[in-house]
């Protein structure tokens, strides 16, 4: 695990340094919320609608740090320098969707206060602690699958679409969750927690996937 | 493509690999470093057998490839320690390899606008940080001038003790450097002999 | 190299003649639905494919673990295949699916029925396959990559399932019990007979395919040997290692 924490500081420093995907990644769900006021033609909007346009902003700008998830790897060397290390390989599928799901995190910190400034109706308060857990399980989902998916297509050579066209429809469950658990939460005079279905289904899609990924990620970083 | 390569290197000596652009020296260095798998043939280093026991013999090679393998954007020491806990190696040694080569004064510099030779005396730092047993240099000398030249060669050189596997552009040095040398021609191999049996003819049409 | 094309006469004759009998009974014997009439029979093909496609993905997964434990190229083709005939039939269920949604609630698609939104869902993923393929060009990796996107798809259809299906709030009552629940025993037996003979179908094209590439490998080593290297020139877009 120290391995994962070596490559986990590592990206996290880059990024700070960079400073390019986070804000590229807030900047974008921003514009797309007053995309969908222009789009929906709604001051507000609340609900089963509300929880839809939150997941699918999300997701849209969870695909762009997954994109640049491996850029780095992949073009100064990264790659080899890991793979010369005598360090379990799987240790860079934990690293990655870490540091994935702390972008997330951070993004959903902005921008999540943003929507309810913006598109959302009724207040983020009475459901915020049952919002994040949605959240919370919906990020994981994201940030194992954008992982593997990124490290799939980072070797192919069609890399920026391979990664959207494979991880949308394998992501559809874990957004199926988030969006139905969160619209109850969303709803005037709404729900505090969400609907239990959800989150078992949220929990079950995670720990299939974080387990099935870490099993098959070795294969995918062999030469 | 590489084909009926067999060759076979003694402890602590240099093999030296001739040829021209693009014949698979790189190659041959990067299946060596367990990051190609050959597709037919046996690899042994230090006796084990790639690629099945790779993670065995990862951990004592060195490879200096024409990639630095440096982080462009973090500075000189914070990549070394990247690779230093990556290797499990400690921290003091990072700065022990930033002394010998003198980059200790631009270590906190991004890589990024470094010049090339600093780039080349990092990444030696890089190779030798985990102290390896074999070393696998390609073009190690390249954009180092003759005063960098001189710094490195304690650690890459005949004097630090490891096996090393080099190819070089320039046939001379290496042919001075080398206790063998293998010829790569077409992929194939044509010849292998020790320095003092070498036909300079051989040599001249490698790279005609 | 394992000779596929042993038994495959037999299974052949036998694929032909379960649905011979399952064509005979779905004409002649499964009664008349009372509200969607004649063209209601088109369930005896549409559920036995929508299955046998579902199972033929899942199958290509295993096949593709086995490729990742053995690393021996032989499963890995098998994998292919399997995924590549499941897709066929697989478009056939889309297919066949509108077709009945239209005679039946005049939609050409309903959103309604979670088994066919899971198909689609399914469908989308396994269309990136043959993509995600042929876009690596390092043969040994397309195979490793290939069957690592089996492995996680393959476990991705029963999960998108349960998903899909806790999602739906369905109107229309269902018919489609996949376990064949509900259904009077004449119209039973007629759906289990077609379900075997789409099966054995599935499997006799999947033996077919296995023969056709793994003779087309043997004619091309065997002219590499004889003619040499360079006389024979690798194929393009295939996943049988040339």
């Amino acid at each position: 695990m120290s391995t994962a924490l070596t490559v986990l500081r590592k990206d996290l420093l880059l990024e700070l340094r960079g400073l390019e995907t986070l804000p590229a990644m807030v900047l974008f769900a921003i514009v797309t919320f007053v995309i969908f006021h222009f789009g929906l033609n709604r001051d507000t909007i609340d609900g089963q609608l509300a929880a839809g346009v939150l997941t699918v902003t999300l997701l849209f700008a969870a695909m762009l740090g997954i994109n640049r998830l491996f850029v780095a790897e992949r073009e100064q060397g990264g790659f080899d320098a890991f793979l010369l290390a005598p360090v379990d390989r799987s240790a860079l599928l934990v690293a990655k969707a870490t540091a994935l799901f702390l972008f997330l995190v951070v993004l959903e910190v902005i921008a999540v206060p943003a929507f309810g400034l913006l598109l959302l109706g009724p207040s983020l308060g009475p459901p915020l602690l049952g919002l994040i857990a949605v959240l919370a399980l919906g990020n994981i989902a994201l940030a194992v699958i954008g992982t593997l998916v990124s490290a799939i297509a980072v070797q192919t050579r069609a890399r920026d679409l391979i990664g959207p066209i494979i991880g949308l429809p394998l992501l559809l469950p874990a957004l199926i969750g988030m969006a139905r658990g969160a619209g109850p939460l969303l709803a005037t005079h709404g729900a505090s927690w969400p609907p239990g279905r959800w989150v078992a289904i949220l929990a079950l899609y995670d720990v299939v996937f974080a387990l099935l990924s870490y099993a098959v990620f070795d294969f995918l970083l062999e030469d | 493509m590489l084909r009926d390569v067999s060759v076979q290197v003694p402890a602590g000596s240099t093999l030296a690999v001739l040829g021209r652009n693009g014949v698979g020296k790189s190659t041959l260095l990067r299946i060596l470093a367990t990051l190609l798998r050959p597709h037919a043939g046996d690899v042994l280093v230090f006796g084990e057998a790639l690629p099945r026991r790779a993670f065995a013999v990862r951990g004592q090679l060195g490879l200096l490839s024409h990639d630095p393998l440096l982080y462009r954007d973090l500075s000189g020491r914070e990549n070394l320690v990247y690779h230093a806990r990556l290797h499990g190696v400690g921290a003091e040694r990072v700065e022990t390899l930033l002394d010998a080569v003198g980059m200790r004064p631009r270590a906190e510099e991004p890589v990024r606008q470094l010049s090339r030779g600093m780039v080349q005396r990092l990444a030696v730092c890089r190779a030798v940080l985990h102290s390896p047993r074999l070393l696998l240099l390609d073009e190690p000398l390249a954009n180092l001038d003759p005063a960098a030249t001189e710094l490195v060669a304690p650690l890459i050189g005949r004097g630090a003790g490891a096996t090393r596997v080099l190819t070089s552009h320039d046939p001379q040095a290496a042919l001075a450097e080398a206790d063998l040398v293998l010829g790569l021609e077409g992929g194939r191999v044509a010849f292998l002999a020790t320095p003092d049996k070498v036909d300079p003819v051989a040599v001249k049409r490698l790279y005609a | 190299m394992t000779t596929y094309g042993r038994g495959l006469r037999g299974l052949s004759l036998g694929a032909a003649a379960t649905i011979t009998v399952a064509l005979a009974l779905v004409f002649f014997y499964a009664p008349l639905d009372a509200n969607q009439g004649f063209i209601q029979k088109i369930f005896y093909i549409h559920v036995p494919m929508a299955i046998t496609a579902l199972c033929g993905f899942v199958f290509g997964g295993v096949l593709g673990a086995m490729y990742l434990r053995t690393g021996e190229s032989k499963w890995d083709i098998r994998s292919y295949v399997a995924i590549h005939m499941a897709l066929i039939f697989g478009v056939g269920t889309l297919l066949t699916g509108t077709i009945w949604a239209k005679a039946s609630w005049g939609h050409w698609w309903v959103w309604s029925d979670p088994t066919l939104t899971s198909f689609l869902i399914v469908m989308l993923l396994f269309a990136t396959y043959q993509p995600l393929r042929f876009s690596i060009e390092d043969r040994e990796r397309q195979s490793r990559y290939a069957s690592v996107f089996a492995v996680v798809a393959g476990a991705f259809v029963p999960l998108n399932f349960i998903a899909v299906r806790a999602a739906q709030q369905y109107v229309h009552p269902r018919v489609l019990t996949l376990t064949g629940g509900n259904l009077p025993g004449s119209m039973r037996l007629t759906f289990l007979v077609s379900l075997v003979g789409v099966a054995l179908l599935y499997v006799t094209l999947w033996k077919y395919e296995m023969a056709a590439k793994s003779t087309r490998m043997q004619v091309r080593a065997l002219r590499r040997t004889l003619l040499g290297e360079d006389a024979v020139a690798p194929m393009k877009r295939s996943a049988a290692p040339s």
